[in-house]
């Protein structure tokens, strides 16, 4: 769906690498060009590069808003609104809002905003992608908690790579321009080690390469992925995974759970409602044989492959009878299967 | 590539690393800016580097700056010491007498006129990084000459100058310099394919450094940024179909392509010229294919997808319980397996 207002987005891949600076930049120009610009939200870490930046731009107040006894600052996108600049600086955008915001996250608001016609900057960084949640947390050991479903952020009209190489941060966050010194020294021995910002870093790059060949290709369709989804505690991580395969492959995405006839699981419902948020078409079928009606709904819509997560980690020869995947395997010869993995450290 | 593949290394290749790094050592330090079009900023954000550098006590120099510049860019030259050229080319024996830290040089892929000491411009770079000077530059994409076949075909136009590909893997540090084209910059389409280009060589560069930094740390690990696909054939396989669905998926990952059978004791001559024929396909296709030794067909594959890095292994389906696939898809923790149907089952 296109909005009114224009969405570009700076993607970063760790914090310090100056996609709040670059944003401001930006800002600066435009106000300089004559562009009516307000600032909805602005987190300034206490960067005194990043906090000049703003000299001489609108700041729209923040909403104060008390949570457990404790005072949050949210951007008023009502404020704004009102403002109705022509385009408004939004920071962080994986941003989750305190308890009784209007919306739960940030990216909700700026769909707001742009809905009004308002252009919106905004910043993120890649570890905050849905799909790549699992990865990061393997590749990083940090499982995020902050994300964004990916077509918030393909919808957008421009992804803009800011990217330092991890030496010059790791100097950086050394020099205390990211961190206040006693916290400097821990974050480069944790997340800010050389190896996790290499692999952050060329995912950052990716994705941006990603960003800008989705927009040269024009739709593809013809291939159809199904999700078979359970109550399984992996589940999420299968939903990522297929989808974000279905993204790369440009095709179409659902997911279905099979189940006994009237049982509600409320872990299976959850997992429904998150494939739902990613944009999947989720369906519940009723059924007491498991592998064939998945084999079955499988040729009914067309899928040319399904996803399904790993029935066990006992090896097969220590088992009586077959696996739920081992018979679906048998039940859809016909049709391509990927057995995820069960993603660990 | 063909054969068996070990990352471990013997004695040869150890010595080989431990001179590089000693030759690295000694070498000034190269950081180039790589960007994908003319005005996309590159210059600033070299030159500015330099003039955050000089503020931080370090002494810096300019040895190269172009002649028609943004005025943001003049600006922040004026405030730097500059070694002049000379026709166009770096006063080397100047920049040696001045000996600074660091030297700021603009253009890395400019040709120098004939009878200079070096044709181009990036060797003269090499005397300096050889002299324990430091390097910061800049290059558009265009101007990567093993890039230079795809650039033509997206703009039609080659360049007369270039640098080989190594000499970015070999600096120390890249860093993109990335923004939307605007209008003044040209096509949009055009601009849009050389961004991609330059992200993805930027994203093989780093990947690169990625690999080397854990080899160099005695860090072994199954994971990565990229994608990494293992097509694994047998001669009953449908090959032609995992192989185009393998490559398609590389494609769109941009990651790499393998292509594996394990070795099997008398093969019948059908069945031989059949696999001949798929491993055939797979090298035209541009896959690395790899012949693996094994007594155990799972045991071998599991082996070698874990010293590989893979992420996805394509498999015919089953075709009967207990086959070797099964043990496989109950011993895949860290790599996904994609079945495909058999040509009968279609």
């Amino acid at each position: 769906m296109k909005r009114p207002g224009q969405l570009k987005v700076y993607l970063g891949y760790a914090a310090g690498v100056g996609k709040t600076y670059r944003m401001l930049d930006e800002a600066q120009a435009l106000r300089a060009q004559g562009v009516d610009v307000a600032i909805g939200y602005f987190e300034p870490h206490g960067r005194k590069e990043t906090i000049a930046k703003t000299d001489g731009l609108e700041l729209v107040p923040r909403r104060v808003m008390a949570y457990a006894g404790t005072r949050f600052e949210e951007m008023d996108t009502e404020a704004v609104l009102r403002r109705k600049p022509a385009v408004a600086v939004v920071d962080e955008f994986a941003h989750s809002n305190v308890p009784g915001s209007k919306n739960a996250k940030r990216w909700q608001d700026v769909h707001e905003l742009l809905d009004a016609g308002i252009g919106v900057l905004t910043t993120m960084n890649v570890q905050h992608l849905e799909s790549l949640n699992d990865q990061v947390w393997q590749v990083t050991g940090v499982r995020v908690r902050e994300t964004i479903p990916d077509w918030v952020v393909d919808e957008a009209d421009e992804c803009v790579l800011v990217d330092l190489t991890p030496r010059a941060l790791r100097n950086r966050i050394e020099r205390g321009v990211v961190y206040a010194p006693e916290k400097a020294s821990r974050a480069l021995d944790n997340f800010f080690a050389e190896a996790n910002l290499t692999a952050l870093r060329e995912l950052a790059i990716r994705h941006t390469a990603h960003e800008v060949e989705e927009k040269l290709m024009a739709p593809r369709k013809g291939e159809r992925i199904l999700i078979c989804l359970t109550g399984h505690p992996a589940s999420a991580n299968l939903i990522r995974r297929g989808k974000r395969m279905a993204d790369y492959l440009r095709a179409d995405c659902l997911a279905v759970h099979v189940g006994p006839p009237q049982v509600v699981d409320e872990t299976v419902e959850r997992h429904m409602s998150f494939a739902r948020n990613l944009r999947i078409q989720t369906h519940v079928v009723e059924g007491e044989d498991v592998p064939r009606t998945i084999a079955e709904f499988a040729r009914a819509h067309l899928v040319t492959q399904i996803f399904m997560g790993r029935s066990s980690t006992r090896p097969w020869w220590k088992r009586f009878g077959e696996t739920i995947v081992q018979q679906v395997v048998r039940q859809a010869r016909d049709i391509q299967i990927t057995i995820v993995a069960q993603r660990r450290r | 590539m063909t054969g068996r593949s070990d990352r471990r290394l013997n004695p040869d290749e150890l010595l080989r690393r431990v001179q590089a790094e000693e030759r690295r050592e000694r070498r000034g330090r190269l950081k180039i800016f790589l960007g994908y079009a003319p005005r996309v900023g590159k210059s600033l954000r070299m030159f500015d580097e330099g003039r955050r550098r000089k503020e931080r006590g370090q002494d810096v120099v300019v040895a190269a700056a172009q002649t028609e510049v943004a005025v943001s860019v003049r600006q922040i030259v004026s405030r730097l010491e500059v070694i002049p050229t000379i026709d166009g080319s770096i006063d080397l024996p100047a920049v040696f007498r001045r000996h600074p830290e660091v030297c700021l040089i603009d253009q890395l892929a400019f040709n120098n006129p004939p009878g200079s000491r070096n044709p181009e411009r990036w060797q003269d770079v090499e005397e300096i990084l050889r002299q324990g000077i430091a390097v910061i530059t800049a290059i558009n994409v265009q101007y990567i000459r093993e890039q230079q076949a795809a650039v033509e075909r997206f703009t039609g136009k080659r360049a007369t100058s270039g640098i080989p590909e190594k000499f970015l893997h070999e600096a120390d540090e890249i860093e993109v310099v990335d923004a939307p084209p605007d209008v003044t910059m040209g096509d949009p389409r055009v601009l849009a394919e050389l961004r991609e280009l330059a992200l993805l060589l930027a994203a093989d560069v780093v990947d690169h450094q990625l690999q080397e930094y854990l080899d160099s740390h005695g860090v072994s690990v199954s994971w990565g940024a990229q994608e990494r696909i293992l097509v694994c054939l047998t001669p009953r396989s449908n090959a032609r179909a995992m192989l185009e669905s393998g490559q398609r998926n590389a494609r769109r990952f941009h990651g790499a392509l393998l292509v594996a059978y394990v070795e099997q004791p008398g093969l019948d001559p059908a069945d031989q010229a059949r696999l001949d024929e798929y491993l055939a396909l797979a090298r035209e296709l541009g896959a690395q294919v790899h012949c693996l030794q094994g007594i155990d067909f799972a045991d071998t594959l599991l082996q070698f997808a874990h010293q590989q890095r893979i992420t996805q292994i394509f498999l015919g389906h089953p075709q009967r319980q207990r086959s070797p696939v099964e043990k496989l898809i109950e011993a895949a923790e860290d790599f996904d397996v994609r079945l495909f149907p058999h040509p009968e089952a279609k």
